[in-house]
């Protein structure tokens, strides 16, 4: 079993555009104390703030939960909020739902799940219409190449 | 380049106090999806958007100095976590393009 090292949880609260992105500060914030490689905070860092956009244009209240141990970070996040029908049509680069307002601040690019998947070694989203939404990202830390 | 010298040569002045990094590259960019995903360290992001996600996405990426385009002010809040990440923070009155050109004089391709 991999060693725990780290596991901390963080509210994200929907339509709060003025503190969207403080908790993936926070996140890449811990992973630096902890003297983890750029490149993989940089891939933690986008994961988390693209998942933590997504709650707060769409899904209104989730809890991101950020577990390090000896060989991965992990980034889960599980909203409350309307949940997603087509997932495949939502991954798709370009798909985006952003109003007219989002779009002026430079959002709904349809980019935010691509750029989480790209950045994971490990990607699930599984949603339910109506429930909610849980986003499951893996980062490996060593390479078994 | 430092962020300081590239300021001085584009007739910019700085909005907050800045950490005073290597400029290497720049990218061009007003939706925050495509900074995070393109935008790469010591670089200098130009932009329209002035609001507090797009310095925390300009930050994640590693960017030294952003350039607010079209004469538009950030607002204090923004200004404040501009301070706390140490990028420069700088608003310019012409479009994105105008400010392009004097980054391609001063050699940046
Ligand atoms: N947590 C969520 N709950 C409900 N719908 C979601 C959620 N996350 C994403 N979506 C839906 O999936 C679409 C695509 O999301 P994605 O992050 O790829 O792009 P975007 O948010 O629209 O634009 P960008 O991320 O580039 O600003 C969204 O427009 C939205 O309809
Ligand atoms: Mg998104």
């Amino acid at each position: 079993m991999p060693e725990e090292l780290l596991r901390k949880t963080f509210e994200i609260q929907g339509w709060d555009f003025e503190n969207a992105g403080e908790r993936s500060a926070e996140v890449t914030t811990i992973l630096k104390d902890l003297d983890v490689d750029p490149n993989i905070i940089l891939r933690v860092g986008v994961v988390a703030f693209e998942a933590e956009m997504n709650v707060v244009m769409y899904a209104g209240r989730a809890t991101l939960t950020l577990v390090v141990t000896d060989d991965e970070i992990v980034v889960e996040v599980a909203d409350e909020g309307p949940g997603i029908a087509d997932i495949e049509l939502a991954m798709q680069p370009g798909y985006s739902t952003a109003s007219d307002e989002m779009r002026e601040m430079g959002f709904g690019y349809g980019l935010g799940l691509p750029n989480i998947k790209k950045n994971s070694d490990v990607f699930s989203l599984q949603s339910e219409v109506g429930r909610g939404t849980r986003l499951h990202s893996i980062i490996r830390l060593i390479s078994y190449g | 380049m430092k962020v300081s010298e590239l300021a001085q040569k584009t007739g910019l002045a700085a909005i907050n106090e800045y950490k005073d990094r290597e400029i290497e590259r720049v990218y061009i960019s007003d939706m925050v999806s495509d900074l995070i995903a393109s935008a790469r360290t010591n670089s200098v992001v130009v932009t329209l958007q002035t609001h507090k996600s797009l310095i925390a996405a300009a930050n994640l990426a590693g960017a030294a100095m952003i350039v607010i385009v079209n004469g538009r002010k950030p607002s204090e809040d923004v200004v404040a976590l501009a301070n706390r990440t140490g990028i420069g923070l700088f608003s310019y009155d012409l479009d994105s393009w105008a400010f392009a050109k004097k980054l391609v004089n001063l050699g940046f391709e």
